[in-house]
């Protein structure tokens, strides 16, 4: 599971937890988020997210 | 004979960006990144909304130098500078070593502009342009009780929201009538400022900064009309400038940016831009949106596959939290009309042509709902 990080606003999305609350379960793959989605902190679209891996 | 590396100079978000999508494309060529910084990776943006997303400076990086070079097979040199392009010869002399590459990326981003002001306190005018900087202002804002913002452009209305939320009043000075007067028509302009005065922004608009004096412990600053203010900081947000020295002094076309075709290649062999120091097709867009597009084409091109970027309409998100801004500002030379119309809680501005299609909008407060359906309705910047 991986994670996926906003460029502009610094908002997270983890797979493993996904985002219940906008319909996407957990252990969504980011491939698998609709490509309409945006970034639910600042609106921005699924291409200004990038994926990470962040210290500790 | 070994294979020269791919020098990629810059390692703000443009040029991580670009090493990250080139190695899904090529895992052998070697991959040396130099840069001024200290290599550390984080995204611009969260500069100026730090406090509203709860991050001290130290928690905005996402990797270190060492990860970001175990993580893309790279050598990074920090704290260094690039100091001769040699287009020609196909090498860069970084602190006096010669190093000859495959291709070389300009990914060096923009500088603050800087307009001097008087007084002895003038040494105190501060700029926010990396994370250094920003750990910079944020020691000296630690027990700032208000700060004084020059200019009221995307970035000082954004640290005006962003220092808000950090219990900060400000005083944002500006010469034009209404922040944000480069993307927004004046309603809305007029708008946003209304949602902050409440708030504990102090505009200060058609006036500019004359001087900046010692106050006591304070500073006190005074505009071109004699008023003063009395502040603990001052920060300068007046805009960018593209870095195209290094370019310039190569010999390469530069205009305002530094000049790359639709395949980011400068007028030299092997040499590229992308990011806030370039000018694509005589566009110089700094934001986050362009520099993805640029990369996913460039990194392509690098690997073998001449690839022409490709703009989509890319809104701009002002992040002034409390009443928000989504701006896609018509293109240079298309000419319309703005129509505006007050909803409750924000407000739709379209810039339509003659024949009645959308060619940009501000969509601001309740409004930004829309930007995802607006945006379709957008021509693409580049096709």
């Amino acid at each position: 599971m991986r994670r996926w990080y906003c460029l502009i606003c610094g908002f997270i999305y983890d797979e493993a937890l996904g985002l219940p609350e906008a319909g996407i379960a957990p252990g969504t793959r980011w491939e698998d988020v609709p490509e309409d989605w945006v970034c639910p902190d600042c609106g921005a679209p699924k291409s200004d997210f990038e994926m990470i891996e962040m210290i500790a | 004979m070994a294979t020269d590396p791919l020098v990629i100079i810059g390692s703000g978000l443009a040029g991580y960006t670009l090493a990250r999508e080139w190695r899904k494309l090529d895992a052998t060529t070697p991959l040396l990144i130099v840069t001024r910084d200290d290599g550390r990776y984080y995204s611009k943006p969260m500069l100026s909304s730090a406090y509203t997303s709860s991050k001290p400076p130290d928690a905005i990086a996402l990797s270190d130098a060492a990860v970001m070079a175990s993580q893309l097979n790279a050598g990074i040199r920090t704290r260094v500078t690039a100091e001769e392009l040699d287009v020609a010869a196909g090498t860069v002399r970084v602190e006096g070593v010669v190093h000859a590459y495959s291709n070389v990326v300009l990914a060096v981003g923009a500088d603050p502009i800087y307009v001097p002001v008087g007084g002895d306190a003038a040494e105190r005018v501060m700029s926010v342009n990396d994370l250094a900087d920003y750990a910079n202002f944020r020691a000296a804002i630690a027990a700032a009780r208000h700060v004084t913002i020059i200019g009221a452009g995307l970035i000082g209305c954004e640290f005006a929201s962003d220092l808000l939320s950090g219990g900060i009043a400000s005083a944002v000075i500006d010469p034009a009538a209404f922040p944000l007067s480069r993307l927004l028509p004046a309603e809305a302009g007029e708008a946003l400022a209304d949602a902050y005065a409440g708030l504990g922004v102090d505009w200060r608009f058609g006036r500019t900064v004359a001087r900046v004096d010692h106050e006591g412990t304070r500073l006190r600053v005074t505009l071109s009309d004699g008023e003063a203010i009395v502040t603990d900081a001052v920060l300068s947000a007046i805009g960018l400038r593209p870095r195209t020295g290094l370019a310039r002094a190569a010999g390469l076309d530069v205009n305002h940016g530094i000049v790359v075709n639709r395949q980011l290649r400068t007028s030299g062999d092997r040499a590229y831009a992308l990011g806030d120091c370039a000018e694509v097709n005589g566009l110089a867009l700094p934001y986050v949106a362009p520099i993805m597009q640029a990369a996913r084409a460039l990194a392509p091109t690098l690997a073998g596959r001449p690839t022409d970027v490709a703009y989509p309409p890319m809104p701009v998100l002002v992040k002034t939290s409390r009443f928000p801004v989504v701006v896609a500002p018509p293109r240079p030379g298309v000419t319309g009309n703005w129509s505006i119309e007050r909803l409750d809680g924000g407000m739709r501005a379209l810039y339509r042509t003659e024949d009645d299609r959308i060619e940009g909008f501000a969509l601001l407060g309740s409004a930004t709902a829309e930007r995802q359906k607006l945006s379709r309705e957008l021509p693409a910047l580049l096709d």
